[in-house]
């Protein structure tokens, strides 16, 4: 194996997992350490400079970051990430001035945003500072997309919501309400300089089966979530049915049980190993008495005289794997109302097919995965309306890069010369066995996560069911994390094979052996390879006797350990500091100043990349 | 001190032993030694060795004296016994222990001040005396704990961390053992686990003295240029005079290996150290070769190591006194003192 190229920025990033995994990057194991020493405004602020929404993704986010957890690979169970973050946003306090504003004088140009979700709300949110004017188009009466009108008031209270788009807003985006934008032709002639398509993936799937033509209450699940949202809905049948598995019929059979609904059942074509919505979801649901029913196909709704009756099913045995099925029967579900959940498309009858903007399979735009440029210059897509129905963290992320883009295009710069992610080390080194960072390993258990009582929760729609970490929890979920952004760097030229660190490691990560092919290597590991998808650090020949020390990245706790009994300094603690690229500049995570914004100084004065400082 | 004991989460797919033992389970406390101290390679070496031979912690007594040495009898096996007594004193007390209770392992670790300079008479004795148990010197040409003078192993013209070279002919405790009739001699390096974990586990099957020096360079004020004891002389001068590979008495190894070129020495417990020799026709069981050889090493600046010298046909101290087999620690107190009639009948006869 060739020496690792440990100044390629994605090496040391990689190693840490939930930054890695998360659509944004946002800095995790650096706020979950500001939570720890009690800075939640900072933790706060560094969350936001990356996900925009704190508050609202500390309690719905999707969550890519735990799955790929280094935590779960060590002990089962994944650190809390995203409660954690929901810690920063309940303890905050105020933020005093410590927001970015927008300049006293804007730099004329003008962009127009086509909705007021997530996604457009995050390039309002990276240009308006720059001096741009934002002009956000929504055709409904509030802003949020999705966030308001289909993730329900009992997960997300509106307050956290509104504050959180308030702190964009304020910066002085011009925020046109109920003016649904029936003509992209029509927009384009306002003159603006660039044009970003926000507008979601709006349209709800309907089913098409024998009976849905003959009346009876039978609701789309993102058109019902949206009039309950506006209180045009604010009651339901008790027998309720939710066809479909996903994140929305979750919403949908909560939501239902709150208006009213005492038996409600959510339906499955395919096994609950095959199911799109997440475990943890699934389990809120069926602690609130939710049946979950699965290997039923809808194949008729049962409607007499325009009244409802129930909807009959075909019950399906499915193969290993849950590709193909067979009928085995039929059974016939009686309810009042059905609720569809199944699946969710964009649809742009609004833009015109002469103007250049390409729509490719299944309606969706031709959209460069970087740039987020569409086929027309100038004109921009992001979030569901992109690539189809992703989440909010996806669509803040896609906010951030077609900020660039923009930015790019109206000062006349290619959208591709992208400014790249820079990293820096910084020693964590404070003296003989000092570090400053809590080094220790916390054996803890992942947290729970308390719920209001049940006979409380259904007394009103906005009663939110989660009720956050009490300070002892949040106190040990911080102490979980691995610290994985404090990397392990080794300066091979110094070592002399004591073997220190191999010893002292206790996951024994570290092996010192003479180099060899990556099968090989990992034959002679000191501990067996778990993961051959995590990567081996190999180091440059050792200077006494030409063997190289390899590191198994996969199950380092980052102890320090190995650095601490390192007599030469050899191996040395570093916190990666990764400078993410940004609409004007790039912006570099410096705790002290988090919030200040993307400052072209401090640009100028990021740290040099990787080793090479040294 | 460090920071942090290290913490007790670990590889989940490591192996047990044949005791349903993994390797951590026979570590001890943190080493609070100097970063980089070759004795805590040593204590890695010993927790490797013991786990992979799978001696029961409880059978084991760890004994010492003074020094950075003795210090590591408490960074591993935790769970055995231990006794740590005054400098340069390992040796009787480890007589003392012996005697008492034939059962246990006996793990010593002493240093080269400990053992060759105020301990080195006591050391003598039990060399002689040939009691069953496990000596190892952590050997690094300097009191360690004492901040670094030279010590009776020391080489002429090794330095220490001032620069003032040795003058005085240093003990080279393998030569001393085979003038004194050691049964098992061997040297290893600290720096060199592949070779020292087979040491010590064909050591574990010694049935007299295994005598182990390990060179175990000190970080702090013997690893400099000028040392003939730092890491990297130590690795540029090692001649292995025999590479070791234990092989524990099952068939289906001892068939595994080919017989061409080695000396097979079958150790009492029907264990074979094999050992193959690299320097054409050393062999570790003639004595008077293996002496001369080391002179020679040594006068041409090469550190030798491996199993240097085995002879299992010596008796040993329980043997020569014909103690019961059945440890003095087991004996019911009647059998232990047969009482005032029974001395009276023996002072008459
Ligand atoms: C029931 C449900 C629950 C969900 N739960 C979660 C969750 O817990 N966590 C998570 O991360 N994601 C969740 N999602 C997904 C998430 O809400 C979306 O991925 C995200 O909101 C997409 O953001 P966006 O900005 O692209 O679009 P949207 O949020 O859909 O916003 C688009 C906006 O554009 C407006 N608009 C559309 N067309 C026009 C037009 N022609 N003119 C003017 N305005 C227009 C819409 O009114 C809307 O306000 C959920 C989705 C659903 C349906
Ligand atoms: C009777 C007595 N004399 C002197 C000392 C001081 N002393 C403590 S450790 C030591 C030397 C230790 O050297 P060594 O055995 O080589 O161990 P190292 O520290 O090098 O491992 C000395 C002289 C003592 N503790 N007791
Ligand atoms: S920091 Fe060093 S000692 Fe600690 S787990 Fe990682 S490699 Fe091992
Ligand atoms: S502790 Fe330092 S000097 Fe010793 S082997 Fe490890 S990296 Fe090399
Ligand atoms: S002084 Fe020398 S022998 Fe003692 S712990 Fe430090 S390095 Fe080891
Ligand atoms: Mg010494």
């Amino acid at each position: 194996m060739p020496p690792t190229d440990t100044t390629n920025p994605d090496w040391y990033h990689r190693v840490v997992d939930c930054q890695w995994a998360c659509p944004a990057h946002t800095d995790v194991p650096q706020y979950i350490r500001l939570i720890g020493q009690g800075r939640y405004a900072d933790a706060y602020l560094l969350n936001r400079e990356t996900n925009v929404f704190p508050g609202v993704l500390g309690r719905t986010c999707d969550r890519p970051c735990e799955p790929a957890c280094r935590r779960s690979r060590v002990d089962g169970t994944a650190v809390a990430i995203c409660r954690l973050k929901r810690v920063a946003a309940d303890l905050r306090g105020e933020l005093a001035g410590r927001l970015p504003r927008a300049p006293e004088r804007r730099n004329g140009k003008r962009v127009a945003c086509v909705g007021a979700g997530p996604a457009s709300l995050s390039v309002a949110s990276d240009l308006l500072p720059l001096g741009y004017e934002v002009v956000i188009h929504e055709r409904h009466p509030l802003p949020g997309g999705l966030m308001r009108t289909s993730i329900p008031a009992f997960r997300l209270p509106e307050a956290v919501l509104d504050e959180e788009i308030r702190f964009i807003l304020d910066m002085g985006a011009e925020v046109r309400y109920g003016s649904p934008v029936a003509s992209l032709r029509r927009l384009l002639a306002e003159g603006y300089d660039a044009v970003f398509i926000g507008s979601g993936a709006p349209r709800g799937k309907d089913l098409d089966l024998p009976g849905r033509a003959e009346g009876g209450r039978i609701h789309i699940g993102l058109d019902w979530l949206q009039s309950v949202a506006f209180g045009h809905v604010t009651g339901i049948g008790e027998r309720v049915l939710v066809i479909g598995v996903g994140n929305t019929a979750m919403d949908c059979c909560r939501t239902a049980r709150r208006l009213g609904g005492t038996d409600v059942k959510v339906v499955a074509r395919r096994p609950r190993a095959f199911f799109k919505a997440s475990d943890w979801e699934l389990e809120d649901a069926e602690e609130e008495g939710i049946d979950i029913l699965t290997e039923l196909a809808p194949r008729r709704f049962v409607v007499e005289g325009g009244r409802l009756l129930g909807v009959e099913f075909d019950r399906l045995a499915w193969d290993e794997g849950a590709r193909a099925s067979t009928v085995m029967g039929s059974e016939l579900l009686p309810c009042d109302d059905v609720i569809l959940a199944v699946g969710q498309e964009a649809a742009f009858p609004w833009i015109e097919r002469d103007l250049g903007v390409e729509l490719g399979r299944w309606d969706l735009p031709v959209v460069d995965r970087t740039t987020l440029q569409s086929t027309l210059p100038g004109v921009f897509f992001g979030g569901d309306a992109a690539f189809g129905p992703l989440n909010i963290i996806w669509a803040v992320e896609h906010g951030h890069q077609a900020a660039i883009s923009i930015d790019n295009h109206c000062r006349g710069v290619g959208v591709d010369e992208r400014p790249a992610p820079r990293v820096g080390l910084r020693s964590m080194d404070m003296g003989l066995a000092q570090w400053s960072y809590h080094n220790e390993y916390n054996p803890s258990k992942r947290q729970r996560m308390e719920h209001v009582a049940m006979v409380r929760r259904f007394a009103a729609l906005s009663v939110e069911v989660e009720l956050g970490f009490a300070p002892e929890q949040s106190a040990r979920e911080v102490g979980r994390c691995l610290n994985c952004d404090i990397q392990t760097v080794l300066v091979p030229e110094l070592c002399i094979e004591c073997d220190a660190c191999i010893d002292v490691c206790p996951v024994r990560c570290l092996t010192i052996t003479a180099g060899a092919d990556e099968p090989e290597l990992r034959g002679r590991l000191s501990a067996p390879t778990l993961h051959p998808d995590e990567p081996l650090f190999v180091s440059t020949p050792l200077p006494q006797t030409g063997r190289v020390m390899v590191k198994d990245e996969d199950l380092c706790v980052h102890c320090g350990l190995c650095a601490e009994r390192c007599p030469t300094a050899a191996w040395r603690m570093e916190r990666l500091e990764l400078s993410l690229p940004r609409a004007g500049g790039v912006w570099s995570p410096d705790p002290g100043s988090a919030g200040a914004g993307t400052d072209p100084a401090a640009h100028a004065a990021a740290p040099l990349p990787g080793v090479a400082q040294r | 001190m460090p920071s942090i004991a290290k913490p007790p989460i670990r590889h989940p797919a490591l192996p047990v032993n044949e005791l349903g033992l993994a390797e951590r389970d026979y570590e001890g406390a943190m080493s609070t030694l100097c970063a980089g101290c070759g004795h805590d390679a040593v204590t890695a070496a010993i927790v490797r060795a013991l786990w992979e031979v799978a001696v029961p912690p409880h059978m084991v007594v760890k004994l010492s004296g003074i020094g950075c040495s003795a210090k590591t009898t408490a960074y591993f096996l935790r769970g055995a016994h231990g006794f740590n007594g005054v400098h340069g004193r390992m040796a009787p007390l480890a007589t003392g222990v012996g005697a008492a209770n034939s059962d246990l392992l006996l793990i010593g670790i002493s240093g080269d001040g400990d053992s060759l300079s105020i301990g080195i008479g006591h050391l003598v004795h039990l060399i002689r005396r040939n009691l069953r148990m496990i000596y190892v010197i952590e050997n690094n040409g300097v009191y360690g704990l004492t901040k670094g003078q030279l010590s009776a192993s020391a080489d002429v013209g090794s330095t220490s961390s001032k620069g003032t070279p040795g003058v005085i002919q240093p003990v080279d405790p393998m030569l001393l053992g085979l003038s004194l009739g050691a049964t098992f001699l061997a040297r290893g390096f600290s720096g060199d686990k592949a070779q020292l974990v087979p040491i010590l586990k064909a050591a574990t099957a010694h049935r007299g003295l295994a005598l182990i020096d390990v060179i175990s360079p000190c970080v702090s004020f013997n690893d400099h240029e000028g040392s003939t004891k730092s890491y990297r002389f130590t690795r540029e001068h090692d001649v292995q005079v025999t590479t070791t590979d234990f092989v524990e008495p099952r068939p289906e190894l001892l068939t595994a290996i080919g017989p061409v070129g080695i000396t097979d020495l079958t150790l009492h417990d029907g264990t074979r150290v094999r050992a193959r020799a690299l320097p054409e026709g050393y062999d570790p069981g003639d004595r008077d070769a293996v002496g001369a050889y080391l002179r020679e090493a040594h006068d041409r600046g090469e550190v030798a190591t491996g199993i240097l010298y085995v002879d299992p046909s010596r008796p040993t101290l329980h043997e020569l006194l014909r103690v019961v087999p059945r440890p003095l620690a087991g004996l019911p107190y009647a059998d232990l003192c047969p009482g005032a009639a029974e001395l009276e009948r023996f002072g008459e006869s």
